[in-house]
This record gives C-alpha cells, structure tokens and sequence, in this order.
C-alpha cells in the first residue's frame, strides 16, 4: 500500500466499530440466554432460534412474507410502465417526470405514512367523500386492516422501484429495438424479448430493495394496522424496547437477514432462467 | 430519444403522480386548515405554525436534530470525501472489498442498523444521547457522501490531475488546485443529503436515542401513534419543505456545470 492510501484507514476503522462488530455482537447475542430481569447471561445456547419455531412467529413470518412479495409484485407492476413512460418520453418531460418521482424518496416516510391517516380514519378524507357522493352511509373502517397496512407499504416503497427501473431502461441499447423493428418484429414483441431482459437488472435491484424494506418496516404497520397486523419486524423491536429479550430479537435478526438473502437468491434464479428461456425460444 | 408510447401509459402516470402526491398535498392543506378536527375545509390560518414554535418540546426536539445534523454532516463529509479519495489509489482487490463495505450501511435494512447500535452502545456503556445519535447518523452518511463524491471523481478522469503533475506542481498543490475546486459540487452536494438523511432519520435514531434527545421524526412519531393533529400537520409540512429544497439544491449544484454528465443524487 502506497503512504498515501493510509488515508483510507479511518474510514475503515469507522466502519468496522460501529458497522461491523456491532452486528457480530448482534451475531453472538442470538446464542445468549437471558436472565429473569431481561439480562443478557453468557450461555451458549440456541434456545432463541428454537421460539422463533414457535406457531405464534412462524405464523407471523409467514404473514411479513406474504405481505412482502405482495407489496413487491405490486410496486414492480405499477412503476414499470411509470419508468418506462418517463424514460421514453422527451428531454424535458423525462427531467421532470424523474424529479416528480425523486422528490417522495427524500420526504420522510413517516410523515408518508401519517398522511394515509389523514385519508384513511373514519372521519378521514376518503369516508366523508364516500358518504358525501352517496356511495356509503356509515363510514367504513379502512384504517387499522390489513389492506391499509399494504397500501401504506406500496406507497412508501415506489420510489424505490421507479428509479432503478428507470436508470436500467435510459441506459438500455435502443439500437437493438430499432433492429427489431426494422426485421418485423411487433412493438410487444420487442418489449418481451429486448427492453424487458434488458432492464432486468432494474427490476432486480428495486425488488431486493422493496422487499428487504417492506420486512424491515416496522412503522407502517404501526401506524396503519392494528395490533393484529403485526409483522417480524414489529416483533423484533418489541424485543429491543418493550420485552427487552435482546437474545431472541438478534436471532429473529438473524432470521431475517437469512431469509432475505434466500429470497433474494431464488428472485436472482427466477430472472435469470427466464432470460435464458427467452434466449432459447429464438 | 423519444419513441413511440401508448397513450394509456401516459394515463397510468398522470394517476400515479395522483397517487404520489394527493396524500402530500393534504398534509400541506390541512396545516392552513382552521378547523381542528373537521376533514373538511373551514378556512385559512396560520395558527398551527404559531402554536407549533410556541411548543416547547417541538423547539427541543428541533434543537437537537439540527446539533445532530450538523456535526454528522460535517465529520460524514470529511470521512466520505477522505475514502472516495483514497479508494482510487488502492489496487483493484482491496478496492473491490473496501467498495462493498462502504456500500453495505446503504444496504443494511435500517431496523437491523439501529439495533445493532443499540446493542453496541450498551455493551460499551455509552449511555444513549445526542452522542449516540450522531456516531449512528455519521455511519450511514458517509456512504451517501461517499457514492456522491466518487460518481464525481469517476466522471472527472486523471487527465488534469496529471497535467499539474508533470507541470511541477506537488501532491498537495494538484490537491488544492485541480482535483479539490473539480470535486467540490459533489462533496457539497453530498454535504447536503447527508443532512437531510439525517434530519429525515427515524428508524436508527429510535433505537439509539434517550429520553432527553427527541429528534424531529421521534417526536413526530410519538404524536401520530396517539392520532391526528394540525400541529403535526405544521410540522410534517415544515420537514417536507426543507428536505425537498435541501435536495433539490444538491441536484442543481451537481448538474450545474455545462458538459457535465448528469449525475443521479441516488445511490443506485
């Protein structure tokens, strides 16, 4: 290493205190036992991964999942042809078509999340339309389900497909589709079998992204579903703040950072074998 | 280039910008509302930005969120710019390492960030603070800083840097002189999403704040968990104002410069 690359000593010495070995610590603390005060004891066991195999939890990982691949599905189908319009369209509009869907990923989610309360209550913006065009008479409980708790997910999350769907379709070889054109093939065809392999990787990356972040927030549910629609992550920060059993919270950390990975790994496999399906079938 | 597109996706977008926006909007209009608890509009006010700077806990927690944004900023700035400096140096094995380690507080979900912290702070008894909040906050920032920084110096090539080089100039002056002024809108540009990522931060800073240092989205937090209120609608709007001009900012001083390549404030 040359004298002057030392300088990139802090910064790894940065990461690796507060980025690394807190999530060995985190990696160890899933093996403790827990005492009756909530203590951490040092005891080597896997009583922690043994509860998560608990119906209660197993159950309520099923539900994040499902809720996860659900919000995902829907993000991808709503902001493709979003990305795709923008994209395609001219210089100015692509400009701001790309800062209109920017602007969301910058304002909090919380207060996102917040705004579907105004809409949502009984007294809420959405009930009193509803009842003032007659369609209902008593207002409908929409806040606190699970739809609302899906809803809020979608909401949140978009942004995150949008963008990298984009980036992939400008950075797209356009040549390939006038080549397509120009030998017959119909504009459909071309999308299936150039423009939509060809932004895999977009589709990729913004679905790792809703996904792993749809598991990991637990604010949504918080604020848009009931004590019902409870998902992992509200039970992992239970055990951080309220039942303060750090032990089983870091193996349900664990858990779910596994699982992602799985997930994410079976999506990458998924893509890849339609790609190599659309190869083939030419 | 423009090609052709069916004029149903134009449809699709104009309902998703609906969608994007509508609930954004009523926040904004319901802060002017008059009316404390009624959906409907009964006219205009400013009473609830009034009250609002009235609260002694809302200028406590704003207090503390702009402490803690400044200092992360400004030390996340420095350690940003420092390894996207000095990642061009490393050989190409190294580099491809150290990338994914700074890459990897942006892929981290948050929930496991915050609680990992947690967990480290209490193992090192530091007792939970403004102090807690910054080292977290500077953590995550760098990475923005430094995928920011870097894009820029990718984008500028070694053709100047060399120049000055061969025309006598030492390391320090091709520093100060060439790359530092090339460089500069990026590390400005970064300066300011570390900040607003920081005053937007909520997730991290739950898990390792205390009682005494409340920042904007906890405090914001603890009020929408017992409902709706205008007051919060004051702030939401106030925070959304901010983060959007912030930002907005950092991408024109990025795109400013003519014959530069657009450049993405986004990390991915």
């Amino acid at each position: 290493m040359r004298k002057s690359s030392l300088s990139v000593l802090p910064v790894v010495l940065w990461l690796g205190v507060f980025l690394v070995v807190p999530m060995l610590i985190v990696v160890g603390m899933s093996f403790m036992g827990r005492d009756q005060a909530g203590g951490v004891v040092f005891d080597i066991n896997l009583t922690s991964y043994a509860r998560f195999f608990d119906s209660l939890y197993l159950g309520i990982y099923w539900d994040t999942i499902v809720l996860s691949v659900l919000t995902t599905v829907i993000c991808l189908v709503l902001s493709y042809p979003l990305a795709y319009y923008i994209a395609n369209s001219g210089p100015k509009r692509q400009t701001w078509g790309l800062i209109l869907v920017t602007i969301p990923f910058w304002i909090n989610f919380l207060i996102r999340t917040y705004a579907w309360v105004l809409l949502l209550r009984t007294q809420g913006v959405v009930n009193n339309l509803l009842i003032d065009i007659g369609l209902i008479q008593e207002p409908l409980q929409m806040l606190y389900t699970r739809g609302a708790v899906l809803l809020g997910m979608v909401y949140t999350f978009i942004p995150f497909m949008v963008l990298p769907i984009y980036v992939a379709l400008e950075q797209m070889d356009k040549k390939l589709l006038e080549a397509a054109s120009d030998l017959g093939a119909s504009s459909w065809r071309a999308f299936w079998h150039i423009t939509l392999p060809q932004t895999k990787s977009g589709i990729m990356t913004g679905s790792v992204l809703v996904y792993v972040s749809t598991t990991g927030m637990f604010v949504v549910t918080d604020i848009l579903g009931g004590a019902k629609s409870a998902m992992i992550s509200n039970v992992i920060q239970a055990q951080f703040s309220g039942a303060r059993d750090w032990p089983f919270g870091s193996a349900l950390s664990i858990i779910f950072v596994i699982t992602s990975l799985i997930m994410i790994a079976l999506f990458n496999r998924a893509m890849t074998s339609r790609h190599l399906r659309v190869k083939e079938g030419r | 280039m423009k090609t052709k597109t069916h004029p149903l996706l134009g449809v699709h977008s104009l309902l998703m910008m609906v969608f994007i926006y509508m609930p954004i909007a009523f926040i904004i209009a319901y802060s002017f509302n008059s009316s404390r608890l009624a959906a409907d509009w009964s006219g205009f006010t400013l009473d609830w930005y009034v009250l609002l700077f009235q609260n002694r806990r809302v200028i406590e927690a704003l207090s503390n969120s702009l402490i803690v944004a400044v200092v992360s900023t400004v030390v996340s700035t420095i350690l940003g710019t420092m390894a996207a400096l000095s990642m061009r140096k490393l050989k190409r094995k190294l580099r491809a390492g150290m990338g994914g380690l700074l890459y990897l507080p942006i892929i981290i979900p948050d929930i496991i960030m915050g609680l990992s912290l947690l967990v480290l702070f209490t193992q090192f008894n530091i007792p939970m603070g403004k102090l807690t909040i910054i080292l977290a906050h500077i953590t995550f920032n760098l990475s923005y800083v430094y995928v920011v920084v870097s894009t820029r110096l990718a984008g500028m090539g070694k053709q100047l840097e060399e120049a000055a080089n061969d025309l006598g100039a030492g390391a320090w002056q091709t520093f100060r002189y060439v790359t530092l002024p090339q460089i500069m809108p990026g590390i400005v540009a970064g300066a300011l999403i570390a900040f607003t990522l920081s005053l937007d931060d909520f997730m991290i800073s739950f898990f390792v704040s205390g009682p005494s240092s409340t920042t904007l989205p906890i405090y914001i937090y603890g009020q929408v968990k017992r409902g709706i209120s205008p007051e919060i609608n004051a702030l939401c709007t106030i925070l959304i104002v901010v983060s959007v001009t912030l930002v907005l900012l950092a991408q024109y001083i990025l795109n400013r410069g003519k014959g530069q390549k657009k450049q993405s404030i986004l990390p991915f």
